[in-house]
C-alpha cells in the first residue's frame, strides 16, 4: 500500500489583525506563524496508520519554497518515509489548477495505490486541488472521508454529507481520497522527532525537471482584489469590569426568558 | 443571451435547499442580463423533484435512470460535461456541498473551464464575471475574476442566497436518454450511516452553551459544563471538539452536525466559521465569548464579550448561582 499525501503550509490567522498587502492581492505574512494545514495533518496520520497496518510507503509532497520544508519535516517525523518539494518560485502566481497540474505530474511517476489530500486548506479555503489531481491522474475518488478500510484490493470509505450523514462506498484502487478532520487522532510530534527525521529523504524538484513552463500553468482564476469584510452592525459588546459584564449577561438571559 | 446551468442537488428523494438558493441567484442574474435558467437533474424517479422546481427554471433537463439512483461524481461529471459542450452555458452553478465539492473540480478539469469554489456572491461588471469569496476563515474577502472562457463553473456556499422563487417561470421539461448506461464504475455505493442519536437532542434545547477550540484542553470543558448546569442549559460544541473526541458527535452544531434553534445560544471560544454559524441561524439570540475582537463570530452575534473565557466564564457562573440563591 503506497500512499502519496499532498500537504500545504498555511498561516495561523487566529487572534491576529490581518493586514492587506500593498498590491491588494493577499495578506502580509511576514509576521505570521505557519503550521501544517489541519486537514493535511489528519491525512498524513491516516496514511501512516494504514501503512503501519498493511505495509508500504508514505510520500509527502508539497509545492512551495524552502520555508515550506518545515511541514514536510513534520510529516517525516510523523512517519512518512520520504518527502518531495516542488520548487516553483512564488506560488501566489498559480491557482489551484496550476498547483494540481504540478502535483499530478510528480505523482504520476511515483508508485501509489492511494493519494490523499486534505478536504481543503485553511488559508484560501478553495478545496479544489485534490479532486483536480484525481481527474488529471484519471483515477476515482471520494470526498470528505471520515473512515477508511482496505478490503482485498479495494478501499471502503465513509464520506460525510451535510447533517452528519455518512455515505459508505467501495472504491477501486488506485484512488484519491480527500480526508476530513476527525478521521483519527494525529500523533504528537516532538522537536526531537523532527530532528531524528532529518535523515529521511527530502527531494526538491523544480519546474524544469517536471518539464513544465509558466505558460501551461497560467491561472484560470485570478484574485482581483482582497479586502477586509464589509462592516456589519455586529454584536453589541458588553463592556466594563467582569462584574458589570455579568450583570448585563444576566439581564439579557432574563429578558430572553431563559433564566428561571 | 446564454443559459445559466444549475445542477440540482437532492438526497434520498428530497431536494436540497441549496438548489433553491442557486436557482434564486441564477434567476436574478438571468433577469439582469437576459439569460435563461436551466436546471440539470440527474437521478432515478425524479419527477416529484422536477415538480418542486418547475416554477423556478425556464428549462429542466432530466436524466432519469436506474444507474443514477445513487450519486456518483464520475457519472455526473461525464453527463454534465456533455451538456456543457452541447449548450455552452455561460455559468454552471453547483452547490459547495460535500458532493458538489467532489464534482466541480473534476468537471472543471474535464470541461477545461475555470472554477471558483465556495462563492458568496456573483456579479457581472462590464460583462466581466466576478465571484466573491472568503479566505482566512472569513477574516478576508476576495473578488476573483477569470481568464476569458466560453463558460465558467462556480460552487455556491449554502445559506447565502434566498430560497424564494424569483420571477415568473414555467419550465419546459426536457427528458434525455442517459448516455452512460455502460460506463464502468470504479466506485460503488454501499449504504448510508446515521450519527448515533445520544441521550440529549440539542435541536430541542432552549438554552445552549456551546464550547469551541478556544477551550484548549479536554479537562477545561468542565468550566463550560458548570456554567450550563448553573443555567439549566444544555452543552453543545463546534466540530474540532468532536474531532478530538472530547464530546460526542450528536452535540455538534453546524452543517455537518445539527441545526439548532434555542432562545439563547452562548458560544464560548468559537470563531464563527460559516459551517458552524449555518447551524445556529434559527437561534433567537447569540451571545459570543471570545478573546479575539476580530473573530468573525462578532459579526453575526447579537451580544459579545471580548475576554479570556477562563477569566469570564467562572465569574458568570458564580453570578448565576448567587442570583438563584438570592
Ligand atoms: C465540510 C466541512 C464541514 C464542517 N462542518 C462543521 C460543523 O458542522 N460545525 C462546526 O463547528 N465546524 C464545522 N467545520 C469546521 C469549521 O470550518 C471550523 O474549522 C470550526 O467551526 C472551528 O471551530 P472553532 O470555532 O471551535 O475553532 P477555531 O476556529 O479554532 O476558533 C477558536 C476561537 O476561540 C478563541 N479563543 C481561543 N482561546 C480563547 C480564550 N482563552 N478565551 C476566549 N476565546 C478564545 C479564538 O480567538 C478563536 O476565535 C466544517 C468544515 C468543513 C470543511
Amino acid at each position: 500500500m503506497d500512499i502519496v499525501v499532498c500537504v500545504k503550509r498555511v498561516p495561523l490567522t487566529e487572534e491576529v489583525d490581518l493586514v492587506i498587502d500593498g498590491q491588494k492581492k493577499g495578506i502580509k505574512k511576514d509576521q505570521l506563524a505557519f503550521v501544517l494545514n489541519d486537514w493535511d495533518n489528519y491525512a498524513i496520520e491516516e496514511a501512516v496508520l494504514l501503512t503501519e497496518k498493511h505495509g508500504g510507503t508514505v510520500t509527502a509532497i508539497t509545492v512551495g519554497n524552502e520555508d515550506d520544508e518545515e511541514v514536510l519535516r513534520r510529516c517525516l517525523a510523523m512517519g512518512a518515509d520520504r518527502a518531495i518539494r516542488i520548487e516553483a518560485g512564488d506560488t501566489s502566481r498559480f491557482d489551484s489548477f496550476g498547483i494540481s497540474k504540478m502535483l499530478s505530474r510528480v505523482v504520476k511517476d511515483l508508485p501509489f495505490d492511494l493519494v490523499f489530500t486534505g478536504v481543503l486548506a485553511d488559508d484560501d479555503y478553495c478545496g479544489m486541488v485534490g479532486m483536480m489531481v484525481a481527474e488529471q491522474l484519471g483515477i476515482t475518488h471520494a470526498n470528505m472521508v471520515t473512515a477508511i478500510e482496505i478490503e482485498d484490493g479495494k478501499v471502503r470509505t465513509t464520506s460525510e454529507l451535510e447533517g452528519g450523514l455518512g455515505e459508505v462506498s467501495l472504491i477501486e484502487l488506485p484512488a484519491l481520497l480527500a480526508i476530513q478532520t476527525g478521521i483519527n487522532e494525529p500523533r504528537y510530534v516532538s522537536i526531537l522527532g523532527i530532528r531524528k527525521a532529518a535523515k529521511k529523504e527530502l527531494k526538491v524538484m523544480d519546474l524544469s525537471e517536471l518539464g513544465m513552463s509558466d505558460e501551461e500553468l497560467s491561472p484560470m482564476a485570478i484574485i482581483d482584489e482582497v479586502y477586509l469584510p464589509p462592516e456589519t452592525e455586529g454584536a453589541q459588546i458588553l463592556a466594563g469590569d467582569p462584574d458589570k459584564i455579568a450583570s448585563d449577561f444576566l439581564e439579557i438571559l432574563t429578558k430572553k426568558g431563559v433564566m428561571e | 443571451m446564454s443559459e445559466l446551468f444549475v445542477v440540482a442537488e437532492h438526497r434520498l428523494g428530497e431536494i436540497r435547499e441549496i438548489t433553491f438558493e442557486m436557482l434564486w441567484k441564477a434567476g436574478e442574474l438571468a433577469q439582469e442580463h437576459s439569460h435563461t435558467v436551466t436546471a440539470i437533474l440527474l437521478g432515478h424517479e425524479v419527477s416529484p423533484i422536477a415538480e418542486s422546481i418547475s416554477d423556478r427554471a425556464d428549462k429542466i433537463i432530466i436524466f432519469d435512470d436506474e444507474r443514477l439512483k445513487n450519486f456518483n461524481a464520475d457519472i455526473y461529471k461525464e453527463t454534465i460535461a456533455g451538456l456543457i459542450e452541447e449548450s455552452k452555458p455561460i455559468l454552471t452553478l453547483i452547490g459547495n456541498t460535500s458532493r458538489g465539492m467532489e464534482l466541480a473540480p473534476c468537471l472543471a478539469v474535464r470541461a477545461g473551464l475555470p472554477l471558483a469554489t465556495d462563492c458568496i456572491d456573483i456579479m457581472f461588471k462590464d460583462d466581466k464575471l466576478i465571484a466573491q469569496r472568503q479566505m482566512y476563515s472569513g477574516k478576508i474577502f476576495s473578488d476573483v475574476s477569470f481568464a476569458p472562457s466560453a463558460g465558467y463553473i462556480l460552487t455556491i456556499r449554502s445559506g447565502v442566497f434566498s430560497k424564494d422563487r424569483i420571477g415568473d417561470r414555467q419550465a419546459e421539461i426536457v427528458k434525455k436518454d442517459f448516455p452512460l448506461k455502460d460506463m464502468p464504475l470504479k466506485k460503488d455505493f454501499i449504504e448510508f450511516v446515521e450519527t448515533a442519536a445520544g441521550d440529549v437532542d440539542i435541536s430541542q434545547a432552549e438554552l445552549l452553551i456551546s464550547v469551541g477550540r478556544g477551550i484548549g484542553e479536554e479537562e477545561n470543558i468542565s468550566l463550560v459544563k458548570e456554567l450550563a448546569e448553573a443555567l439549566n442549559g444544555v452543552v453543545s460544541c463546534s466540530r474540532p471538539i468532536v474531532d478530538k473526541n472530547w464530546l460526542p458527535k450528536h452535540l455538534q452544531v453546524g452543517t455537518s452536525g445539527k441545526s439548532v434553534s434555542p432562545k439563547v445560544y452562548i458560544a464560548v471560544g468559537i470563531s464563527g466559521a460559516f459551517q458552524h454559524m449555518a447551524g445556529v441561524s434559527g437561534a433567537g439570540t447569540i451571545i459570543a465569548i471570545n478573546k479575539d475582537p476580530k473573530a468573525p463570530i462578532f459579526r453575526t452575534a447579537d451580544y459579545g464579550i471580548v475576554d479570556d473565557l477562563f477569566k469570564i466564564v467562572p465569574v458568570l457562573k458564580d453570578r448565576v448561582l448567587e442570583t438563584k440563591k438570592g
